[in-house]
């Protein structure tokens, strides 16, 4: 006899209800894993389809081969002793991995229409993990561009630190600042829930997000008042992480302890918020 | 008598001015087949929701599997499986895949995953197509995969919205035959929601016949067919008896829209 799960078993009977986790340690274990699977179905999704990817690898192509190459000739922008296309790469990593999440959410109200969101909802798992497992999966979307970016980095012969602590670092930045970028579009979709409304609101969110930070010049360029909301804007701290640690000669502006400790803080604050208004979706 | 293992008591959930279910009392034995039947717009999916904690009741409690579905709601959530009226599954991935997902959120121990997926896939006659991504799948084979996902962790009570709408007789047809055999050999309970008679008769040992988010009467198929004192008596019949009007298709743009989204999807 063929069972749907391991030998047969009567309706109703103890058995049947699974072990509920008790210990922390258990539910700590079982949060985890629950975040990574969610992950993983992202990354599986990409596994067998990925012209996504490689759509996303034109505009950071652009930006660098494009602006970056004229900007660097007419040297407008002052970068100090770094020349414009060193200057430039950490920030066009930054942005096309921003442009990556702020769009991410929109999967959510996809997956509304299909009922995935409901399955999600109903299993036994916290929304915490729904929300970081989601929200993580963007981050992970933008690690492919961080090769790309880092390929292209070396044909415009960009002064690369090739230091493994700081290439493990470089990922650590595109996975937070993605995270929380992730997160603040699930947020978006929570509240928006229809796709037209998502992108359009997705486009408000992400040129202030990208001009007014420090991706393709300096801060202290900027007008005062624009200078203000550069500095409580995460992707400053992403940007100025990044060439940090991707340049020889980074200078790190802010240090990277406040760097990583304003993406963290942000990524936990927007995953709490937009696990509170993830069963907001289904209803 | 069997002890019930859904109950409701005066559920009841409003949006705004419209009361979509209204006082619902129902009350579910371990291992029957219960139908919530009644056109679009009845407060079926509504009423589904609740159960399923995805949505708060405005008044009343329910419990479901021996648990509140407002103070234990997690407890619910273990013991219950769902099948959305939506063809819910993730089309860029295989078969395997989408059931490999909700084994690891059911707490499915990782020894035991894989036996149970390929059993799961076996009961529903998808062994074969495992590892072909569901985009290729026939909407049948969609909906069978649905139920395959949801019985991973062996439910207690097994939720079914609206199973088979979409579907043509012969994959309706297999599916009905399917969710039979998770009855008779697993005893598993069924709540399922239908807007079809002939769906309701075959498969459901008790029906409650909701109109605009009351339930008007509750028995065994038979039993309200025979109650209007007419030969040859329909489960239609039977709805325009109790509640007074025609039963037609009902429902807002949002339910008729996502209704003809599902059958386009299954082409």
């Amino acid at each position: 006899m063929t069972s749907p799960g391991q030998g047969a078993r009567p309706s109703g009977s103890a058995e049947a209800a699974l072990p509920r986790p008790r210990n922390p340690l258990s539910v700590i274990r079982g949060f985890v894993d629950k975040t990574l699977a969610m992950s993983e179905f992202e990354v599986r999704k990409i596994r067998h389809d990925p012209t996504e990817l490689i759509m996303r690898a034109v505009q950071p192509v652009i930006w660098l081969l494009v602006f970056g190459e004229v900007f660097t000739h007419i040297r407008a922008i002052p970068t100090g002793n770094l020349r414009y296309i060193d200057f430039l790469t950490p920030g066009v990593l930054a942005q096309s991995t921003l442009f990556i999440a702020i769009f991410s959410g929109i999967a959510l109200i996809w997956e509304r229409d299909l009922g995935i969101v409901h399955k999600f909802l109903v299993s036994p798992t916290s929304r915490g993990a729904l929300a970081l497992g989601k929200a993580l999966s963007g981050g992970v979307r933008g690690l492919p561009q961080a090769v790309l970016i880092f390929i292209l980095a070396v044909i415009l012969r960009v002064d690369i630190n090739w230091n493994p602590l700081a290439l493990l670092g470089v990922l650590a930045a595109v996975l937070i600042g993605a995270t929380a970028f992730s997160s603040l579009s699930m947020i978006v979709a929570f509240l928006v829930k229809t796709r037209e409304r998502f992108m359009g609101i997705g486009q408000v969110l992400t040129m202030p997000l990208f001009f007014a930070s420090s991706a393709i010049y300096p801060i202290s360029v900027m007008p005062r008042w624009l200078q203000v909301i550069a500095h409580i804007n995460p992707l400053t701290y992403q940007v100025d992480a990044l060439r940090t640690l991707m340049l020889s000669h980074g200078v790190s502006e802010y240090g990277l302890g406040l760097d990583f400790g304003v993406l963290i803080f942000a990524t936990v604050i927007l995953v709490i918020i937009s696990a509170r208004l993830y069963p907001n979706i289904a209803r | 008598m069997t002890a019930a293992i859904i109950e409701t008591n005066a559920l009841t959930r409003s949006f705004g001015e419209l009361i979509a279910v209204n006082t619902m009392t129902i009350s579910v034995e371990a291992g029957e087949t219960f139908g919530l039947l009644g056109p679009n717009g009845a407060g079926k999916t509504t009423a589904i929701k609740m159960l399923i904690t995805l949505l708060p009741p405005t008044s009343g409690d329910a419990s479901v599997a021996g648990y509140s579905i407002l103070r234990r709601a997690g407890d619910v959530r273990r013991l219950i499986g769902y099948v959305p009226q939506m063809l819910s599954t993730e089309g860029t991935l295989t078969g395997y895949e989408n059931l490999l997902i909700f084994a690891r959120l059911y707490d499915i121990p990782r020894s035991e995953r894989k036996t149970r997926i390929h059993n799961a896939l076996k009961f529903m006659g998808l062994e074969e197509d495992a590892n072909r991504l569901v985009r290729t799948y026939s909407g049948g084979m969609v909906r069978r995969l649905e139920i395959a996902q949801s019985i991973l962790h062996r439910p207690q009570v097994l939720f079914l919205d609206e199973p088979t709408v979409g579907l043509d007789p012969l994959a309706r047809k297999a599916v009905w035959e399917h969710i039979e055999r998770l009855r008779n050999e697993y005893g598993t309970t069924i709540l399922m929601t239908t807007h079809l008679m002939e769906e309701a008769d075959s498969m459901c040992g008790r029906v409650a016949i909701m109109h605009r988010g009351k339930v008007a009467v509750i028995g065994k198929p038979d039993d309200l067919k025979a109650s209007i004192g007419r030969d040859g008596a329909t489960l239609e019949d039977v709805f325009i008896h109790y509640t007074g009007s025609e039963l037609e298709s009902g429902g807002n743009y949002r339910d008729v829209s996502r209704t003809r989204r599902t059958a386009k999807r299954l082409g």
